[in-house]
């Protein structure tokens, strides 16, 4: 699975919010195309991304096959610690896979 | 999108370039960085292609350039025509001359195929019988059915179409433009499609390179 763009502020001031920013790459196949032979094309989307920080849950998405392929989410968080910010999503196929930054709060 | 690159998913592209870039390959079991470095030193050299290639006799585009340095220098088989490898590797070529005006020598060897390309832009083809020059200079600006026809400037290949889903080369859109008259679309690599980008780029002379654009 190619990696990811994630896209965090180098440095956060404590106590103020921050945006993150994730570019998965994924071809999110809906399930409803037929490739040039009339054959169905199985579905193949992200099914969830899931986000902690500092070791605690910040967001869970659900994702359907309407989403464009290589999603994009943009969320934003408080800078409470310096800490790991870490992606985990899981697609049709049941392919878990991960990314790490680390924020560093002064 | 195109404007903020944490949005534009050809990015994704380019960071897999990153990591090609370094990969040795080939019997010289050499990486385009033991040659040339890092990408950035191959800045600006996307704005004068397509370019002239003497082994060849004939312009060639800066992912027929990079296949070369497959073959001949890395002695690995080249990449397909439209494969992910090439379209990243010719992306961030290209986004190294980001920001520069395009400028090809239009006096030297490369004229009489830039003079065919403009041939070709100017002939009908197709069903529809129509020239690009009829959409492209003619109805520039106007739709079609819900697409605004742009003026048909090809600064910012490889790009990223959403309808595509995807990064995808010059040759890609011009055989989805060939199609769309309901004529025989070019196979890769046809000559014809080098002369026509060649052509683009002049007729763009000054535009900037833009690659890696965004399109609907
Ligand atoms: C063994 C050395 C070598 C390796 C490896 C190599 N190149 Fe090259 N490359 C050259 C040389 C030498 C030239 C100049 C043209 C020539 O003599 O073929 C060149 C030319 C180019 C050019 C055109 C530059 C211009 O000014 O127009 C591009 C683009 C390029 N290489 C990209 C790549 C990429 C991408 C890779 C990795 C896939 C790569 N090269 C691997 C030696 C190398
Ligand atoms: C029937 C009208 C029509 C004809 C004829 C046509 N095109 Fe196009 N072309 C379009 C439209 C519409 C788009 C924009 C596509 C979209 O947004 O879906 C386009 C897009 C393009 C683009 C991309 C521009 C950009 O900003 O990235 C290029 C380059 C292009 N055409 C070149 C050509 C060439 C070369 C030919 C002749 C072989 C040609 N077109 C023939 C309608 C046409």
């Amino acid at each position: 699975m190619p990696r990811p763009l994630i896209n965090i502020p180098r440095k956060v001031k404590r106590g103020s919010s921050f945006d993150i920013r994730i570019l998965l790459a994924h071809p999110m196949e809906s399930g409803q195309r037929r490739d040039d032979f009339g054959k169905a094309i199985p579905r193949d989307i992200i099914r969830s991304v899931h986000c902690t920080y500092a070791g605690e849950e910040i967001i869970r998405v659900d994702l359907f096959p309407a989403i464009a392929a290589n999603p994009f989410l943009v969320f934003s968080a408080r800078a409470f610690e310096s800490g790991p910010i870490v992606f985990t999503w899981t697609d049709d196929q049941g392919v878990a896979s991960f990314d790490t930054v680390d924020l560093v709060v002064e | 999108m195109q404007d903020d690159d944490t949005q534009n998913p050809a990015f994704l592209w380019v960071l897999q370039a990153e990591s090609l870039w370094t990969t040795r390959a080939g019997t010289a079991n050499k990486s385009c960085a033991d040659c040339h470095g890092a990408p950035a030193a191959l800045k600006g050299i996307a704005a004068h292609y397509p370019a002239w290639n003497s082994a060849a006799a004939a312009p060639i585009t800066l992912a027929q350039r990079i296949n070369l340095c497959r073959t001949t220098h890395q002695g690995a088989p080249d990449f397909p025509p439209e494969s992910d490898p090439l379209l990243a590797l010719t992306t961030i070529v290209g986004l190294h001359s980001r920001g520069q005006p395009l400028d090809i020598d239009e006096t030297g060897p490369l004229k009489p195929f830039i003079q065919a390309g403009q041939t070709l832009f100017n002939t009908r083809q197709g069903q529809l019988n129509l020239s690009c020059a009829n959409c492209h200079e003619d109805r520039a600006g106007h739709r079609l059915g819900g697409a605004l026809i742009p003026e048909g400037h090809a600064n910012g290949y490889p790009q990223y179409r959403l309808e595509w889903q995807k990064l995808g080369s010059f040759p890609r859109r011009l055989r989805a433009c060939m199609l769309g008259v309901r004529a025989e679309p070019l196979p890769p690599n046809a000559p014809d499609a080098t002369n026509i980008e060649l052509y683009l780029a002049t007729r763009a002379r000054g535009l900037k390179v833009e690659t890696p654009a965004v399109r609907p």
